[in-house]
């Protein structure tokens, strides 16, 4: 299968690949997939006054997969968290120029990006539970 | 050294340029119909014929009629398994193969039983991908027609012990039909000291053209019959009609010639360069895992997983080298090699399993290369996953709870 332009050049220059300490003030870490289906995605954010900051992932999985999470980074940083809650899989797929096989890598990156905000949100609600 | 390198040996060959000379006069000077039986055109086509099917049937020791031309080893299974069942359908309906066989013979025995044409037993494989010969001899029963066992796993290059299989099914009166589509031209194959009765294999993965393969079909002790499963001019002694195809059997016969000349030193210098890559890359990267037989394997067969990294983004990682996955990330298979199931790898680790053909064509620099690119790209990859971090952390993969989607 021929990848497009965009997923090669996310997979040969991942953006923001990395990893913050999930219990530092701010983060939120969204772990997604699983190993037995080939893909886990895991998109953490740094949420300073209600703004993204900064972004990190780390995937396993096919190129689309780490292609989706890292182009996922890309966007979320600078955005605030309810314009990152408006991210869409179909904003990815179109973007990357995903086939309709690998539109689950879309999805899943939609997934991350979700459970991560969820992640922070639950920490920002109960900040002494999260320590 | 040119690049894009071709490790993906198993999955088809490179022509061997005397392969192409010998064809190169049977398409336009040479070009009658091999069943004319009168005139010059015909007779020359017959005579090129018979000199290949001379030469493939001494790679395998059988008699030169004992071969049949087909379009491939798919269409050799096919022939084989359809065509004895039907033959021998008033004996039983019962089939005997293994769960790792090639999809040409694991689909077809799927077909007949949907049809209602056979009961099929799929016989397990141990870890390293072989069948153990008594479970061949506890499934048979009075009703068996035919065993169909693979002779080299296509994935993992395990080499089955088919001469304890074959004495089993002569023991028990029962056909063997062998899938040698991997072996021959590559490991010596001797259908008498084998005992097989029926035998697929193609002239592409040995150095020959595409589009032609042969099934080998026992003419004594006993006579293998078998229904023809397309009508017509009736070739082949009836088994298979349809016009020769004369320049692909030229170069069939001539690959044979090649493959049993060179085979010791082939044999040597794959299994040298195989063991080269093996060692390099199972000394240099932790966690990585070899599928197949340790030993008991083709010589330019290597299959590996490398924990915590998925197959294709691999392959991604090495675009100049032509490699194999047995991962399929699609929405449509998320399933990885069922083959490497089969062992008992682990999905994870089937996931994350690269093979590497070695073929004639390839040399030691080129290995040197792709040794080089693997540890560059897994410790990269590593890198990146969020399973290696875990693992590096002490988590146990095992006790997590995946949101699995």
């Amino acid at each position: 299968m021929a990848y497009s332009d965009k997923v090669v050049d996310h997979f040969n220059n991942p953006r923001n690949m990395g990893s913050f300490k999930k219990d530092e003030d701010g983060v939120g870490t969204g772990m997604v997939g699983a190993p037995e289906c080939g893909d886990v995605m895991k998109l953490q954010i740094k949420v300073q006054d209600d703004m993204i900051v900064d972004a990190k992932f780390k995937t396993f999985g096919c190129g689309s997969a780490i292609a989706s999470s890292s182009l996922a980074t890309e966007w979320l940083k600078g955005k605030t968290i309810e314009e990152a809650q408006k991210i869409k899989n179909t904003d990815i797929v179109q973007e990357l120029n995903l086939p309709p096989v690998k539109i689950h890598c879309s999805v899943l990156a939609e997934d991350a990006i979700k459970a991560a905000l969820a992640d922070y949100q639950k920490k920002a609600d109960k900040p002494e539970a999260a320590r | 050294m040119k690049l894009p390198i071709f490790l993906d040996n198993h999955s088809t060959t490179p022509m061997d340029p005397r392969v192409l000379d010998a064809m190169l006069p049977y398409f336009v000077e040479k070009f009658g119909n091999a069943a004319s039986r009168n005139h010059a055109f015909g007779w020359a086509a017959e005579e090129a014929v018979e000199l290949a099917r001379k030469q493939i049937a001494k790679l395998i020791n059988a008699d030169s009629k004992e071969i049949v031309f087909t379009s491939g080893a798919t269409e050799s299974d096919n022939l084989a398994l359809k065509g004895v069942l039907e033959m021998y359908k008033e004996k039983g309906t019962h089939l005997i193969t293994s769960s790792t066989e090639h999809r040409a013979v694991l689909d077809t025995a799927k077909s007949l039983e949907a049809k209602g044409l056979a009961t099929v037993t799929y016989l397990p494989v141990d870890k390293h991908g072989m069948v153990n010969p008594d479970d061949v001899r506890n499934a048979i029963t009075d009703k068996t027609v035919l065993i169909s066992v693979m002779l080299a796993n296509n994935e993992i290059g395990t080499i089955n012990p088919i001469r304890e299989i074959g004495k089993i099914a002569k023991e028990k009166g029962v056909l063997f039909h062998c899938d040698a589509t991997q072996g021959v031209g590559k490991i010596p194959v001797d259908v008498q000291a084998m005992g097989i009765d029926l035998m697929s294999f193609t002239a592409h993965k040995m150095y020959g053209p595409k589009g032609v393969g042969a099934l080998y079909v026992r003419k004594k002790s006993p006579r293998v019959r078998l229904v023809a499963q397309m009508d017509g001019g009736g070739h082949e002694r009836g088994m298979r009609s349809g016009t020769l195809p004369v320049p692909l059997i030229v170069g069939f016969g001539k690959a044979c010639e090649l493959c049993e000349q060179e085979m010791a030193t082939d044999t040597a210098r794959l299994t040298a360069m195989r063991n080269r890559l093996e060692t390099a890359i199972m000394a240099g990267l932790e966690e990585s895992y070899l599928n197949g037989h340790p030993t008991d394997r083709l010589p330019g067969n290597l299959n590996i997983s490398f924990a915590y990294v998925e197959g294709e983004s691999l392959l991604m990682g090495m675009k100049d080298i032509a490699l194999s996955s047995g991962s399929a990330c699609t929405s449509a298979t998320l399933e990885p090699s069922y083959v490497l199931r089969a062992l008992g790898v682990g999905v994870e680790l089937a996931h994350s399993s690269i093979r590497f053909g070695l073929g004639r064509f390839n040399t030691e620099e080129e290995v040197d290369y792709t040794i080089k690119k693997v540890m560059e790209i897994v410790t990269k990859l590593r890198e990146m996953s969020p399973l290696y971090e875990m693992a590096k952390e002490g988590v146990d993969l095992k006790s997590v709870q995946w949101a699995a989607h």
